[in-house]
């Protein structure tokens, strides 16, 4: 078989294997629950029967083994199981949870779409001038901005910005609530303040790792070559050195989108976005399980996809794979 | 941490720098900061600053901070140095108590993660076989799932409390902490003065300890202060979402969140509990630069 297909194979099934075994880590963490979780739930009124009717409602009673494979079952049709807000409690309407999540999920990609539509070719551009303009006063200002914004909570940028941009200069609207109904512009506009915030957040990284890619290559006899044959210095790493610094570019991008999922929780809450981290904070505060879990493995499914996707870019782009002897 | 720096070097790897060992610790660290680049100092004053603060926190502070003192969110000035947040508590002193509650706890997690992670990833690299395997597997999957989310499950479960934040953090941290200090531990378990301290009987504690420990520090140094910031910027991250340190406890992040609605008038109140955070993991930054620098043997 060709040695990168089976590579890229092996990789897919060891990402499968982490899925599996994702879930049942996410699963099993029930199991760890404290004894008054219903009482909890229900508030500290609940009688007895109430607290056991819940318990056998939500599956409590039974054995783990049992909860875990009608849990993944379920999932694999496309059923979450329903929300604890609606178990136990006398109201008739039901909560399914894959329906909170679906509209939300989709939200939290549009969001961090957005964001990675402009984080991924600014940093490309400051990484490839900053390798550029080497040691320049340029490249050092960005050094430290992207230090800076690298070690700065997210909150702190997002507060910045709305202090900035929504307040002091009303340019964009510090709440980005967007509706079913409004068209793309709209959405865009709403979301402008919460996509800057990811920016920030995510540039700094991408840039500093293929300055440093770059550079890296800069010390290669065939670049020492074309130097002497007098190619212009952007030619050279247009040409010459970036070719060669994609595999580990391409590796740092698709980390840093799975890091967008993570630090899209922080700026959702924020901004008060509809998107799956707010749900999910919301879910953590009221320990509504099954959403919690819901969440966290769409959450880790993805964070999972990105880096598969990150270690078969690398794969691919080896040459030394591509073409073996 | 600083105690094992103290135990003499033994084997051949550092016998290069016993001489400048010889020479007195205080004048070889005098010698090493004035040479310090100016990021480095500035790091090194912040973090100092913020450790007086954390230790005499009662004693600057001018009020206590539970107590409402004023009404709520007074404007800056008067008596009210920073005014007061939302329920009219003093915001200068609940800064100031911040520095203790906030750090301190980070501070503690990252010991607690690199006690455990340390400790298991020394074992995991001189026992190897199934122990390492064991333990190896664990932590990849372990660091499959993204440790906010992670996180944010178990405090579903356990409920957010100040000991659960700390051993939550700790534990997940713990796995960054093993996967390096198993692969530096690696190259030197190989080492001949290792096998021989194996054939005169040392048990496992005492090799982990005192031949392996002291040959692995300034690895070990730098990714604690970048662990630190890491621990220090997701608890922050937590207290924000209103999951991790929990009131009345003066904590930057919940004061951020608890503020922020001044933002919308223009008051940059809430800014600065989240620029403290911000200054400090820059700082922390800017010190682990210089010091990997350092010990990495590079010279300009």
């Amino acid at each position: 078989m060709n040695p990168v297909l089976r590579t890229v194979l092996q990789r897919l099934g060891l990402g499968i294997a982490t899925l599996f075994v994702v879930s049942i880590i996410i699963s099993l963490t029930i199991e760890m629950l404290p004894g008054d979780f219903a009482k909890a739930i229900l508030g500290q009124s609940a009688t007895p029967e109430t607290v056991a009717a819940f318990q056998r409602e939500v599956g409590l009673d039974r054995s783990p083994v049992v909860r875990y494979v009608e849990w993944v079952g379920g999932i694999v049709r496309g059923d979450f199981g329903e929300s604890y807000a609606s178990a136990g409690s006398l109201a008739g309407h039901r909560r399914l949870v894959s329906e909170m999540i679906a509209p939300r999920l989709l939200n939290t990609l549009f969001l961090a779409g957005a964001a990675a539509m402009i984080a991924v070719p600014l940093s490309l551009f400051l990484g490839i001038m900053a390798a550029l303009y080497r040691n320049s006063y340029f490249d050092r200002a960005v050094n430290v901005v992207s230090l800076t914004s690298i070690s700065s909570p997210e909150f702190f940028l997002a507060y910045i910005l709305i202090m900035f941009l929504a307040v002091k200069f009303p340019i964009f609207v510090s709440l980005a609530s967007i509706t079913p109904g409004m068209s793309l512009g709209d959405r865009l506009y709403a979301i402008m303040l919460p996509t800057l915030t990811l920016v920030l957040v995510i540039v700094a990284h991408m840039m500093r790792m293929t300055r440093a890619a770059i550079i890296n290559l800069l010390a290669s006899p065939y670049i020492e070559m074309s130097r002497l044959k007098g190619v212009k210095p952007l030619q050279i790493i247009l040409r010459h050195a970036l070719p060669n610094a994609w595999a580990p570019i391409a590796n740092v991008i698709a980390l840093n989108l799975a890091y967008l999922v993570v630090g899209v929780v922080v700026v959702e809450v924020v901004f008060t976005y509809p998107g799956i981290g707010q749900l999910m904070v919301d879910a953590v505060s009221k320990r509504d399980l099954p959403v919690v879990q819901g969440c966290a493995l769409v959450f880790a499914a993805t964070y999972i996809l990105l880096n598969l996707l990150a270690d078969v870019v690398t794969i691919v782009s080896n040459p030394r794979l591509l073409h073996p002897r | 941490m600083t105690d094992s720096a103290h135990i003499p070097p033994q084997g051949s790897l550092v016998a290069a720098q016993a001489p400048s060992r010889r020479r007195g610790k205080a004048s070889r660290l005098w010698r090493d900061l004035r040479k310090a680049p100016a990021s480095a100092w500035f790091g090194l004053i912040v973090i100092a600053v913020y450790v007086f603060t954390s230790i005499f926190a009662p004693l600057l502070a001018p009020y206590s901070e539970t107590e409402l003192v004023g009404g709520a969110f007074d404007p800056w000035g008067g008596q009210f140095l920073l005014g007061t947040d939302q329920l009219g508590r003093d915001m200068l002193s609940r800064l100031i108590y911040g520095a203790r509650n906030t750090v301190g706890i980070a501070f503690l997690t990252t010991m607690l993660s690199f006690v455990l992670g340390g400790a298991l990833g020394l074992m995991a690299a001189i026992s190897g076989g199934w122990i390492d395997q064991m333990l190896s597997r664990t932590v990849d999957v372990l660091m499959s799932i993204p440790q906010l989310i992670f996180a944010l499950v178990l405090l579903s479960i356990l409920g957010p409390s100040v000991l659960n934040l700390i051993v939550i953090m700790a534990v997940l941290d713990a796995t960054r902490v093993f996967r390096l200090s198993r692969s530096v531990a690696q190259g030197v378990v190989v080492m001949d003065y290792v096998e021989a301290a194996r054939l005169r009987g040392e048990k496992l504690p005492w090799i982990m300890r005192r031949e392996i420990l002291p040959n692995i520090m300034p690895p070990l140094v730098a990714e604690f202060g970048l662990r630190f910031c890491f621990v220090f910027l997701t608890i922050s991250a937590l207290s924000f979402l209103g999951l991790g340190i929990q009131p009345p406890t003066a904590d930057w992040g919940s004061m951020v969140r608890d503020n922020a609605a001044l933002i919308t008038y223009g008051d940059i109140t809430p800014l600065l509990p989240a620029g403290a955070i911000a200054l400090l993991t820059v700082s922390v930054n800017f010190v682990v630069d210089w010091f990997l620098h350092k010990t990495s043997g590079l010279r300009e």
